[in-house]
């Protein structure tokens, strides 16, 4: 299955190039609260997509409607569709597919109507309170706008929302359901309720992400969408498009475990089913793009799995971790991850994990620090959410 | 939060054990000041849902690496007191 187009917003700029370019300098995006103005937190930064103006997007008359992580969704699809470049029939517009992830749906707008009742005593709500904060919002917009009536629905699976999401309509068109289908994540979590919550579950960094590196103190939450422009192999062929990547692999499976405890064993069991339905050998994916939160839990078990499944790190694949980049946009995570495993094989490059300081010995793995070159034939994407719901994508080099 | 039992109020560590024990569900009794949160099957989670009841208990703010560091009653109790006298001081 080709992947044909791609868009994000993201705390590393506008669109994939910024994203890409900031991924190339090393430049993060997580900076100081501004989002969230309401009160001081144990942590004092996040991921915001800053360069995300929605008025240049959208008429006032639309931003009613539509709430931040909507948004986000349907301007990363704009994009998406743009460089798929589709001119699609009204049969296969009929078929076409959406299926995006959130974990949260309309959180600002939920959090804006629980102020006006609960602290400003107000009895009346606006009315478009619901249509905003449905976790399906961003689908239902984009099937509106593209005029697409074929399936669209939403995954809400936490921190691997999105890539449940790419996975399900992978299946949809390896099943033949449809040609076509665009499918990410998007997710504005960055207000002041939700925020609280975040500190309250002892998980944030009071100061940045460093994943699977000696001195982290957990993650940095960010937000954004990244959307995919999936499409059937030879339907991409025979109109010439051009192909990013080949998604070739989806596993989802759950931990049955603990609530919030990842378990290594449940990780290494997706991506062993992952590269069995990608048909490939653990030895042909070159980089691993991890889930990689820089919490003190999932760096360790995670590191544990990858040895599990590729060996250990002196033979394994690279491995690097962008939420250190972009921040953890919890159901849009999978999605831009995604996007920078696609680029990754485009250009046979793998980002580095930001913000390293020194290997932990109780999570080796072979950790990419710095951008460089780096040739391989397949990219493994891992997202593993709270609950123990696990999903990991496998891409293949276009061509 | 170090361990400096010590100083430890007896009235607030029985204050931390009844606050652990409801948090818990379980037996008051069965919790002493000698008890680890391995032996009281305490996990990461429990333990966060711990220092929130204790933060309520005695008006205090308990730091995020208290989580990753206290493993038994005594540190727990010794971090509180040390936050209560903090607090009065």
């Amino acid at each position: 299955m080709a992947v044909t187009g791609m868009g994000c917003v993201s705390a590393l700029g506008r669109g994939t190039a910024a994203f890409w370019d900031s991924c190339r300098a090393g430049r993060t995006g997580i900076g100081p609260i501004t989002l969230a103005p309401e009160g001081e937190f144990r942590f004092s930064s996040v991921a915001e997509a800053n360069c995300f103006d929605p008025e240049s997007h959208f008429a006032p008359k639309e931003l009613m409607s539509l709430d931040r992580f909507a948004q986000m969704a349907v301007v990363a699809a704009r994009e998406a569709v743009g460089q798929a470049g589709w001119k699609l029939s009204a049969a296969e517009k009929e078929r076409a597919a959406i299926v995006t992830g959130s974990c949260y749906g309309g959180k600002p707008s939920e959090d804006d109507g629980y102020r006006s009742l609960y602290r400003d005593g107000q009895t009346r709500l606006h009315p478009m309170t619901i249509p905003r904060l449905m976790a399906n919002a961003g689908a239902s917009a984009l099937s509106l706008e593209l005029g697409w009536q074929g399936p669209a629905w939403t995954v809400s699976t936490a921190c691997a929302s999105a890539s449940h999401a790419i996975g399900q309509a992978f299946e949809l068109i390896r099943g033949g359901k449809t040609e076509v289908a665009l499918a990410g994540g998007s997710e504005a979590p960055l207000t002041y309720g939700s925020l609280r919550a975040w500190e309250a579950l002892r998980v944030v960094s009071p100061d940045t992400c460093r994943p699977f590196s000696a001195e982290r103190s957990g993650m940095i939450l960010g937000e954004g969408a990244a959307m995919l422009a999936l499409e059937n192999w030879e339907h991409a062929q025979a109109r010439g498009a051009v192909i990013l990547a080949e998604l070739v692999g989806f596993a989802m499976g759950a931990d049955a475990h603990h609530l919030t405890q990842p378990s290594a064993a449940g990780a290494a069991r997706a991506m062993r089913l992952a590269l069995a339905d990608a048909n490939l050998e653990p030895g042909r994916a070159g980089v691993i793009n991890a889930h990689g939160t820089g919490t003190a839990a999932n760096d360790i078990a995670e590191a544990e799995a990858i040895s599990d499944v590729f060996g250990p790190p002196e033979i394994g694949p690279f491995v690097t971790a962008t939420k250190s980049l972009h921040g953890h946009a919890l159901g849009a995570s999978g999605a831009l991850e995604a996007v920078a495993a696609v680029l990754g094989l485009r250009d046979q490059a793998i980002p580095g994990t930001a913000n390293f300081l020194a290997p932990d010995p109780a999570c080796p793995v072979r950790l990419a620090t710095e951008w460089q070159h780096c040739a391989h034939e397949a990219a493994v994407s891992n997202s593993f959410a709270f609950g123990g719901l696990n999903a990991v994508l496998v891409f293949l080099r276009a061509g | 939060m170090s361990q400096e039992p010590e100083l430890i109020d007896t009235a607030l560590m029985e204050r931390v054990i009844r606050t652990l024990a409801e948090t818990q569900k379980i037996d008051a009794a069965t919790v002493t000041a000698d008890s680890t949160f391995e032996q009281l099957q305490i996990d990461s989670l429990d333990g966060i849902n711990i220092l929130f009841a204790l933060e309520n208990e005695f008006g205090v703010n308990i730091p995020d690496e208290a989580a990753r560091t206290v493993k038994s009653v005594q540190e727990l109790a010794a971090g509180v007191q040390k936050l209560v006298d903090q607090k009065q001081a």
